[in-house]
């Protein structure tokens, strides 16, 4: 309680009611991690505003003390990007919960940043249309928290990420201030300050309205499975059906490793135990066009290799089939008591080499990574499962996962897709950006939060932030 | 004086002219040479505008230097097997189509405009054609950017991969910022397949009828290239004209486009053969500059006719373009900065921005690309300025009275 600071849980339990503000250690516990296991760190104190007013009355109230804060989405992230340390006040935004106004003809809803993200697609299901951005931790994760990492999801390759399918927002700033940025079409007041806060990691401000692009719902939708021998070969045709034109609604691998751990799970699909890979391809739209396309991707797989080709028959199968691949990350969680989610970006014809150098990685440093990806747009998800108690075995994880970034990095690519970076790759974004470019980001965030408040120290090397204001100051 | 600034440029870029108002023109032979001019300037305390072919908007900025991409023409690095190219800004358009085009694919942007029009200016103008409806805004195009900013530094925003979340998006805000926070060098680019097939049918007639028949189309499950509505003024014609688009094999494409006759039975399509067709497109590229003007409303395609009826009452006619899937509507013409700002407030109201795509200097500077800013965005606007151009030197009126 001491730690809190009597005076400030008062101001804020003023603004939000005492019965919001979570002082308890047991109680701040419950935030002292997102889905990143190897990340801990316990808040100062745990605030729960009900209202946008309230945001606001908070992030002034500590513009006020010069007080570090953190906007917490569900908690959900893979980047340790919504932790805060004991000098910083956790600010989660469950409570802004409500789907404010769904207008069907111009396909738009306009909704608070807590609203998770599959509640918004079961809300706008009955008028014909969908909320197309799908992390795999959709049940649970909120459209708040998908803004501020531009978070993707399978079905992201035919429909874009969450910056495509954002058209406004309201942001309050950290001196408490209002920006309306955007507007119901998508087009900009100014610059595109819409495109530049997707995907801040919560460091700009707290999004407390967000107005969101719909799609219709597809009228036909065919699920695919195709097995193959070789990991290789299974790459070689994710390729082939980018390079013939045709994108999927979704194009997803998994290999052996991750087919026995959800086949071992109640998360059973029926994937072929034998095979070294599956490809998981999903078309959708007008029933010609995914016809055609299905002709054409049933012959690339073939000419490929895959050994069989199964189309899922009914809704039920369907769902069974997807069950497996988004509930692969909890199935892994049987095999070792801590699983690292890796998220990188390669070039797609790059996977078939990339891949087998994360093979041999894992191989050196004795680890068993198993791959579940969005084989489409080239986003792997190498995963190691470990026992973190075993520090050596931590240890060896660690360089083995920077190793596999700098293999995705040295094929062209980068170090997150989808995930973010946080607090987990901070170090490595000198390995894709020079120092002028982190340094113009270090004062971009400070445009926005000129003390440096929001979600202190994540995503750009502090020492970049500090040469920056060095150099300006001479 | 302007002989005394030539002879310094010479030291950083690599060929400097003069244009015909005798301003010292540098032409860069890269991005860190475009960095060097902007660095020099800043230092100088020099004004700079940015020129491409000069072929959209006019190359009038009163400044003291002007710095043109016309040698940035190179393409770096051209992956169509994973459906990407990096490219220099200085390029055309068409030169770009032409270079992509033996490889089976494409940058779905069709801009209006002239076809030596640059890619640095379509992506800072963010200026986009019917396609939109299939393939999204401009900035959807982009997975990253080599920015000069005003005080000379080169920044890499973004990367070459279609995905990537790393670092703030900076190449969000270079793109259609009119070249505010720098200029763009170099952007890799997302790439589409080229279709087998592309066909464009189209039908004239009133405005009403024709705007409910398009709204009804965009409610099909059919994936339209582009559904555009076109005013007599921009095509020439006495009526309306409504186009789409489809795209994709000859099977799909003749599937798509007896559909589209079902549901429209009460009108009387034409399949525009390549003439037809290419000529509806120059139309529309074309139309965009028979007019000092030109503007962009960012509207909902619900709200268009209600936007139409606000621009009557206050621009001429004018040559208009609107999309009815995702909306948005073009507009060219003769307007004074005076109507363009009574225009956005009425606009305001309805929720939708308006942004000066072109014009001549004194109604850019007077009326500013954008206006009607909406609560907090002008303070961020002018911080995110301080950031990439602190002294100002890139000449760019992004609001009213800039420069």
């Amino acid at each position: 309680m001491s730690q809190a600071g009597g005076e400030l849980v008062r101001a804020l339990g003023a603004i939000v009611g005492p019965r919001w503000v979570r002082t308890r250690l047991a109680e701040r516990r419950a935030y002292e991690a997102d889905g990143l296991p190897t990340h801990h760190s316990v808040p100062r104190v745990v605030v729960l505003p009900g209202s946008r007013d309230e945001v606001a009355a908070i992030l002034a109230l500590l513009a006020r003390g010069r007080i570090p804060w953190v906007a917490r989405g569900a908690g959900t992230g893979l980047s340790g990007g919504a932790l805060a340390d004991p000098e910083t006040v956790l600010i989660p935004l469950t409570r802004l919960n409500r789907i404010l106004a769904v207008d069907g003809e111009s396909r738009r809803a306009r909704i608070e940043p807590g609203v998770v993200n599959a509640k918004l697609g079961e809300a706008v299901a009955p008028l014909g249309l969908q909320y197309c951005p799908d992390p795999s931790s959709q049940a649970a994760c909120t459209v708040g928290g998908n803004v501020a990492e531009n978070a993707g999801g399978p079905h992201c390759l035919k429909y874009g990420v969450t910056t495509n399918h954002v058209t406004a927002l309201d942001v309050i700033l950290a001196d408490g201030s209002l920006a309306r940025l955007g507007s119901p079409h998508g087009d900009q007041w100014g610059p595109d300050l819409v495109g530049l806060f997707v995907g801040s990691e919560g460091m700009f401000g707290v999004a407390v309205e967000i107005t969101v692009r719909l799609e219709p719902l597809p009228a036909t939708i065919r699920t695919l499975l195709a097995d193959f021998s070789s990991v290789r070969s299974a790459s070689e045709a994710v390729g082939a059906i980018i390079a013939a034109g045709v994108v999927p609604a979704a194009l997803e691998m998994m290999d052996q490793g991750t087919i026995l751990a959800v086949e071992a799970s109640i998360y059973a699909a029926g994937y072929p135990t034998d095979a070294a890979a599956v490809l998981l391809v999903e078309l959708d739209g007008a029933s010609e066009a995914v016809e055609i396309d299905d002709r054409t991707v049933t012959a690339i797989l073939r000419s490929a290799g895959a050994r069989e080709i199964r189309s899922a028959s009914s809704p039920a199968e369907r769902a069974r089939l997807w069950q497996g691949r988004k509930k692969a990350f909890g199935a892994m969680g049987r095999v070792a008591p801590d699983l690292v989610v890796q998220d990188a970006v390669v070039p797609r014809t790059s996977l078939p080499q990339v891949l087998e150098e994360i093979g041999a990685i894992g191989a050196r440093h004795q680890l068993t990574v198993c791959n579940v990806f969005h084989a489409g747009d080239g986003n792997l998800h190498p995963n190691i499962c470990f026992d973190g108690r075993d520090r050596a075995l931590a240890e060896r994880v660690e360089r083995a996962s920077r190793e596999i970034m700098e293999a995705c990095v040295g094929a062209g690519g980068s170090i997150t897709g989808e995930h973010g970076v946080g607090s987990d790759k901070r170090e490595y974004m000198p390995l894709i950006f020079d120092a002028p470019t982190l340094e113009t980001m270090c004062a971009v965030r400070r445009a926005f939060d000129p003390t440096e408040r929001a979600n202190p120290g994540k995503v750009i090397p502090t020492h970049y932030c500090r040469e920056w204001r060095e150099t300006r100051a001479r | 004086m302007s002989d005394a600034i030539a002879e310094r440029l010479r030291q950083v870029a690599g060929r400097v002219e003069h244009d015909e108002g005798g301003i010292p023109r540098a032409l860069p032979n890269d991005g860190a040479e475009a960095a060097a001019v902007l660095g020099l300037a800043h230092a100088e305390g020099w004004r700079a505008r940015v020129e491409g072919a000069g072929t959209w908007c006019p190359t009038d900025a009163p400044a003291d230097l002007a710095l043109a991409t016309t040698n940035l023409t190179r393409i770096k690095q051209l992956a169509p097997g994973d459906l990407v190219a990096t490219v220099e800004a200085g390029l055309a358009m068409t030169d770009l189509d032409r270079a992509l085009a033996p490889h089976g694919v494409e940058v779905a942007l069709d801009p209006p405009g002239a076809p030596e029009r640059t890619l640095g200016s379509v992506l800072a103008t963010a200026t986009a054609g019917p396609r939109r409806q299939a393939v999204g805004p401009t900035r959807d195009h982009v997975l990253g950017l080599a920015v000069a900013t005003g005080d000379g530094r080169a920044v890499r925003a973004g990367g070459t991969v279609v995905k990537n979340v790393a670092g703030y998006d900076l190449a969000k805000l270079a793109v259609g910022s009119f070249g505010a926070f720098g200029v763009i060098t170099e952007a890799s680019l997302r790439l589409r397949t080229r279709p087998a097939r592309r066909l464009s049918m189209l039908v004239t007639g009133g405005f009403d009828p024709l705007f409910d028949a398009g709204r009804s189309l965009a409610g099909l499950a059919i994936d339209f290239g582009a559904i555009e509505l076109a005013s007599p003024g921009l095509t020439g014609g006495p009526d309306w004209t409504l186009a789409i688009q489809l795209a994709g094999t000859d099977e799909l494409v003749a599937s798509m486009a007896e559909r589209v006759r079902a549901a429209t039975p009460a009108l009387s399509w034409l399949e525009a053969r390549d003439d037809a067709a290419r000529q509806l497109a120059d139309a529309l590229a074309q139309g965009a500059l028979d007019g000092p003007v030109t503007l962009r409303l960012g509207a909902l395609a619900d709200a268009i006719p209600e936007l139409l009826h606000q621009l009557g009452e206050v621009v001429p006619e004018g040559r208009l373009s609107a999309g009815l899937g995702r909306g948005g509507v073009r507009w060219t013409g003769e307007a004074q900065a005076r109507a363009i700002g009574e225009l956005r407030q009425r606009a305001a109201a309805l929720e939708v921005p308006i942004t000066l795509e072109r014009a001549p200097w004194p109604v850019r500077r007077a009326a500013g690309h954008f206006g009607a800013y909406r609560e907090g965005v002008g303070r961020l606007t002018a911080k995110l300025r301080d950031v990439f151009d602190p002294s100002r030197v890139l000449l760019v009126p992004l609001e009213a009275g800039d420069g």
